[in-house]
């Protein structure tokens, strides 16, 4: 269980512009081990949505590596902020995009996208285009076309961050049991905290642009059952909480000072 | 089936039909039906009023001619055949010109969206091009190609050519960025973001493209006849006006009319099926 699926050693990026470069981020290294759920915060424009890209493989770090402990490729998937499903495709079609992409749409895909409907609760809209479902179960849907791909590695970019509250406190507790069951290992990117702790085994913060890992911080609930609210509840919800505001706004004030 | 699309779409999750909302329907429907009866009432009238005015010789019909002269002048050409000669012809090349304009701006268009660096070089040619009034490239190309179906095949696409290809091309270039993205965390290429992405979603885009190049296409058509054709609506207009029958011009027009009404309908019905299937 303990084996590393993720290592970044020292990954710089920055951008460019004829006004000048803008470093979004610098040597950060860090490790993900096989079925552990973690959670990366920092302040807003920090860099956390490059370096997600970066680890997905969509652009190249300047320097530094990512290199990621599996052997076959493709095994990483990624959840965009918006569902992004094509309104013309139907669910069915929509989340059988990855596969019909790869190549890779065989008889056991399409009973596995169909066991994942049915346990995602969604079979009886599989005929239905995106636009007649709500936003909580067209993010679930983006979730199959995600799972579909059966990946190694999941990146969540803000997956909540275009649902309204209560959807969302709904839809990140559907999203984090169905993580935890399939025990697939998990990168989250958000701005709220207590989403962050909620959903996660740990939490790195990062610092200001250019980003850096400031802090490496364990979650440890004690808890009946890990449902977001039930985490919400626990009794070292507010400490850590605090502990993580703290962190965060250090960097806020270091920034106006 | 049926009540699983009951429960879960919004559209036909409708009340049992009240007394005010068949009475709202009624009142629609009433609307509709008047727009319609003082559309036609508007044609009547027009031709009415021209009509009298050459009775009365208010207008001389020697110059303006008059509906039941066009109308026999209709039947003439309706019956000895010349009719369906000259509005095939002219019909024919356009439809041609027109499937070659959105074969070749659909294809220019894709290549132009592959290659950034090609479409930043070609950029200003195309302005230009578009720009320039393409009648006077008619001259040109009777030197060039000849009279004959091919050079007004190639008047009608010149006309509409260029600002099918912009237009064709910014559209694609409007997709939505995290689209894209997606399809390539999903481990695809700019090929497959095409296929999947760009070109689905740019179907609104092509066919009121399509609308405007369809009648550019006519435009064009109409321009080489005019210079170089022995046959074909536009040089029936041209010899009409030399000869001073202008009963045969305008009937031509109005043929004319009939045509690109009729063409234009057609991309509406393809327009109206894409939308129905979505």
């Amino acid at each position: 269980m303990n084996q590393p699926v993720l290592e970044c050693r020292d990954v710089c990026f920055s951008y460019h512009s004829t006004n000048g470069e803008t470093k979004a981020l610098s040597n950060i290294s860090f490790q993900i081990n096989s079925g552990e759920f973690v959670a990366i915060v920092g302040p807003s424009g920090c860099g956390k949505s490059t370096l997600l890209s970066i680890i997905a493989g969509l652009i190249k770090p300047e320097s530094g590596e990512v290199i990621l402990h599996h052997t076959q490729q493709q095994k990483i998937g990624y959840m965009l902020q918006q569902d992004h499903l094509l309104e013309w495709r139907t669910i069915w079609k929509n989340i059988l995009l990855g596969p019909e992409i790869t190549g890779t749409l065989t008889k056991e895909k399409e009973a596995l996208a169909k066991r994942l409907l049915t346990e995602y609760g969604l079979t009886k809209f599989k005929d239905k285009k995106p636009g007649e479902l709500s936003g909580g179960m067209k993010q679930r849907a983006a979730l199959i076309r995600t799972m579909v791909m059966e990946p190694a590695l999941l990146l969540l970019d803000e997956p909540f961050s275009a649902l309204d509250y209560q959807t969302r406190l709904m839809v990140s507790g559907d999203i984090g049991s169905i993580i935890r069951k399939t025990g697939v290992t998990a990168i989250l990117i958000t701005h709220d905290l207590s989403e962050a702790i909620s959903l996660a085994d740990r939490v790195l913060v990062l610092t200001k642009r250019p980003a850096s890992v400031k802090n490496d911080i364990p979650i440890d609930l004690t808890l009946s059952e890990h449902t977001p609210l039930s985490a919400r509840n626990a009794p070292e919800f507010k400490e850590l909480f605090t502990l993580l505001w703290k962190e965060i706004s250090d960097e806020y004030s270091e920034k106006s000072s | 089936m049926n009540t699983v699309k009951k429960a879960a779409d919004p559209i036909t999750d409708r009340l049992p039909s009240t007394a005010a909302q068949q009475e709202y329907v009624r009142n629609h429907h009433r609307h509709h039906h008047l727009i319609t009866v003082l559309r036609f009432l508007v044609f009547l009238l027009f031709l009415v009023i021209w009509e009298v005015a050459g009775r009365l010789e208010l207008l001389d019909t020697f110059f303006f001619s008059s509906p039941l002269m066009v109308i026999s002048n209709f039947m003439k050409m309706f019956s000895d055949g010349s009719l369906f000669t000259h509005a095939g012809i002219t019909l024919w090349e356009t439809i041609v010109s027109f499937l070659l304009i959105t074969l070749i701006s659909m294809l220019s268009a894709t290549i132009l969206w592959y290659s950034k660096s090609l479409s930043e070089i070609l950029e200003p040619y195309l302005v230009v091009l578009n720009s320039l009034p393409k009648s006077a490239l008619a001259p040109l190309l009777i030197v060039w190609l000849g009279t004959g179906t091919g050079t007004i095949i190639v008047a009608g696409i010149s006309v509409a050519i260029f600002g099918s290809v912009i237009s064709l091309y910014t559209g694609f270039l409007h997709t939505d960025p995290e689209k894209l993205k997606l399809i390539y965390t999903l481990g695809g290429n700019r090929f497959h973001a095409f296929q999947k992405v760009v070109l689905p979603s740019s179907v609104p885009v092509i066919l009121s493209n399509m609308k405007v190049n369809i009648g550019l296409a006519l435009v064009g058509v109409v321009i080489g006849e005019f210079l170089a054709a022995r046959e074909g609506l536009g040089y029936l207009i041209i010899y009409g006006t030399q000869v001073f029958q202008l009963n045969m011009v305008i009937t031509s027009i109005i043929i004319l009319c009939i045509i690109a009404m009729g063409l234009y309908q057609c991309i509406q019905w393809l327009e109206h099926l894409y939308k129905k299937k979505r």
